[in-house]
């Protein structure tokens, strides 16, 4: 790169939003709601229009609570259930009774839900207990809506900036963030007085069994940048260890997708073509059940369809080829797959940190508040569970009202000078040599001993393996070379995926038993132990290093039967006494 | 150490006589999540410059004149 220094832009706002894709832009939108007059700024890493999770829109919401199918306390017993107890019921409270206002608020800007012939919405039963899903066979335009509502309420947008550190207040307040240009390495530094972090999952944390380090489940752009800032900047995270993994396409690696075939007839099945688990939701439960099938030599695991009607296969083709990720029917058809004549092979994907598949998130409480003064997150990155893509909207308005409500009043803080010169050199430090190694290959190394030591099922002495490892890396981080801003992107972005593989390595670690079936399940400490019952919070103490923490369960607010709390922990189908 | 240059097939694949990157569109630079498309500056044609795709599609969608196909990366096709 360039031999000068590049130049640094400084902007003051109310609420600065990191993250444009779908609990960003709503969590902008609610603050310029609650009050017009605020100087909301969106940093994104990609472009509004097209960024995150939902970059071609959500073929159905997972979990809509809507009057006549479910109630507000339904859903929380629901999610407590899957999530073996361990959760702040009082968050999920918070998302479930703003779920259906967000989906009325949604289809009043013109998001697409099915609805029957009488105008009602379409429920369909997918979970174990209640009725949550709701199909969106048009729900291609979500990202059109949203930029079109950002425009309208004068939201200002800074696209192709990458945010890579928050700024605090000496008083330990957030302060704002800094940003840089992913094609030009120009900094932008934003001044606010609340942040809102919605950079999605730790999607690009282990190595797709393809190889294709870009071939993720989530978007690949979401690897874990939201993580590493709350992280450095001293937030609590929560739950780390509950990884993200799913029943995905093989080799496609992505969503098959159960959710929207299962009311239509579609099913998990071995390879025999029998049914082996009840539910077909993702729980870790499930995932545990999917392994075991592949252990047990009834592989592969397959999404079986192959006995439907053909006017159920077409429209089922319509809504899984046309949404959220449309080149399935391309990878489809290249492999001669046809839902008709031959079920579609699935495989367990890579680890990751979502908390909208499962519980491994930036802790936040009903208001979606971090530890930090002023720091909210939300979506995927957020520690509320199961949260999906309307819980990233619902927990984004409530971020983004509260921020508004927050800024009144106060002032805007003023940033440590020091931090941003030494962000500044940490950036800059890969453009400052002419060779060494490349931002790929300290990636896909990261990644690959992410698979070889930290997947489940999870061995203490394959974990401290790991952290040696990636402590070595860190070594090599002075030989990370970046010669344009594209390199530079990716070297940064490493750099997050390194920390998340520490976190994982760590948080892993910390809890000494078995939890949340396949997610958390200890070689070492099968048993679920009942001492382990709570949150365990990963933090940066105050010399630096990476510390842990008890959390209690907060008391619950609707309470959970001993008979209830077990169903998910009997998903597999049971075979009749007669046949063993 | 030194650095060396890989050569790799590119899964999003251009049809130049379509493309209008010559009369100033960069939609699929525009919209693409990764930023791997570029517009070459001597032909004014866009193209796939970094192997880093995750076949989302926005690139096809968006384009105005129907010049972009998303394929599948080999590597897991």
């Amino acid at each position: 790169m360039s031999g000068s220094e590049p130049k640094t832009e400084i902007i003051e706002a109310d609420i600065l939003v990191i993250g444009g894709g779908t609990g960003g832009p709503m969590a902008a939108i609610k603050a310029k709601e609650a009050n017009p007059g605020l100087r909301v700024v969106l940093m994104e890493k990609a472009n509004v229009k097209r960024s995150g999770a939902i970059s071609m829109g959500m073929d159905g919401l997972n979990n809509a609570v809507v009057p006549g199918y479910a109630t507000p306390e339904q859903y929380v017993k629901e999610i407590t259930v899957a999530n073996d107890g361990i959760v702040d019921q009082k968050a999920v409270m918070a998302y479930a009774t703003g779920s259906f206002p967000m989906i009325q608020y949604l289809d009043k800007l013109g998001v697409k839900f099915e609805k029957d012939g009488s105008g009602e919405y379409n429920m369909r039963k997918v979970h174990h207990m209640g009725t949550y899903v709701l199909p969106m066979p048009e729900g291609h335009n979500v990202k059109k809506v949203l930029y079109r509502q950002l425009r309208r309420l004068q939201v200002a947008v800074t696209n192709r900036y990458m945010a890579t550190r928050l700024l605090k207040s000496t008083d330990g307040r957030i302060a704002g963030a800094v940003g840089v240009n992913t094609r030009t390495s120009e900094f932008l530094v934003v001044r606010a007085k609340a942040v809102v972090l919605a950079c999605g999952a730790a999607g690009r944390l282990g190595l797709p069994a393809s190889g294709y380090m870009f071939g993720t489940y989530e978007n690949a752009a979401n690897c874990g940048d939201g993580y590493a800032m709350a992280y450095h900047a001293g937030a609590e995270l929560a739950n780390l260890e509950c990884y993200q993994i799913n029943p995905l396409i093989k080799d496609y690696n992505g969503p098959s997708c159960a959710y929207v075939t299962g009311p239509f007839g579609g099913y998990t099945a071995n390879n025999k073509g029998d049914r082996f688990i009840e539910c077909d939701y993702w729980s870790g439960q499930m995932m545990l059940e999917f392994w075991r099938e592949l252990q047990s030599g009834n592989g592969p695991v397959y999404l079986k369809m192959d006995h439907l009607a053909e006017e159920t296969i077409s429209e089922i083709e319509t809504i899984l080829h046309t949404n959220e990720r449309p080149s399935r029917g391309r990878f489809h058809e290249r492999r001669g797959n046809d839902y008709r004549k031959r079920p579609v092979e699935m495989h367990i994907s890579e680890i990751g940190f979502c908390s909208g598949h499962s519980a491994s998130g930036v802790r936040v409480d009903e208001f979606a508040r971090t530890t930090i003064p002023g720091l909210y997150a939300v979506g995927d990155m957020a520690s509320v569970p199961h949260n999906y893509m309307l819980g990233a909207f619902v927990n984004g308005g409530i971020a983004g009202a509260d921020a508004a409500a927050y800024c009144d009043g106060a002032d805007l803080p003023t940033y440590d000078e020091g931090a941003l010169l030494s962000e500044k050199a940490r950036v800059l430090a890969p453009t400052r040599r002419d060779d060494g190694l490349t931002p790929h290959e300290m990636e896909f190394k990261t990644r690959r001993l992410v698979n070889d030591y930290l997947e489940p099922p999870k061995v203490t002495a394959k974990m401290e393996i790991a952290q040696r490892r990636f402590a070595e890396i860190r070594e090599d981080l002075h030989y990370l070379c970046a010669r344009d801003p594209h390199e530079l992107h990716r070297a940064l972005e490493m750099q997050s995926i390194l920390d998340c593989a520490d976190m994982a390595a760590a948080a892993s670690l910390y809890r000494t038993e078995s939890r949340w079936g396949f997610y958390h399940l200890r070689v070492d400490y099968p048993e679920t132990d009942p001492d382990w019952f709570c949150h365990t919070g990963l933090y940066k103490d105050d010399n630096g290093r990476m510390a842990h923490r008890k959390r209690e369960v907060a008391p619950y607010v609707v309470p959970v039967a001993e008979d209830e709390m077990a169903a998910y922990h009997q998903l597999r189908v049971k075979t009749p006494a007669a046949a063993e | 150490m030194p650095i060396i240059t890989e050569s790799k097939s590119a899964a999003v694949v251009i049809d130049e006589a379509k493309c209008i990157a010559e009369k100033g569109c960069t939609v699929c630079v525009d919209v693409c999540p990764l930023d791997i498309l570029a517009i070459d500056e001597g032909r004014r044609k866009a193209y796939m410059k970094y192997d880093e795709c995750w076949y989302c599609m926005p690139c096809e969608a968006d384009c105005p004149t129907g010049a972009v196909k998303v394929n599948i990366p080999y590597l897991l096709r």
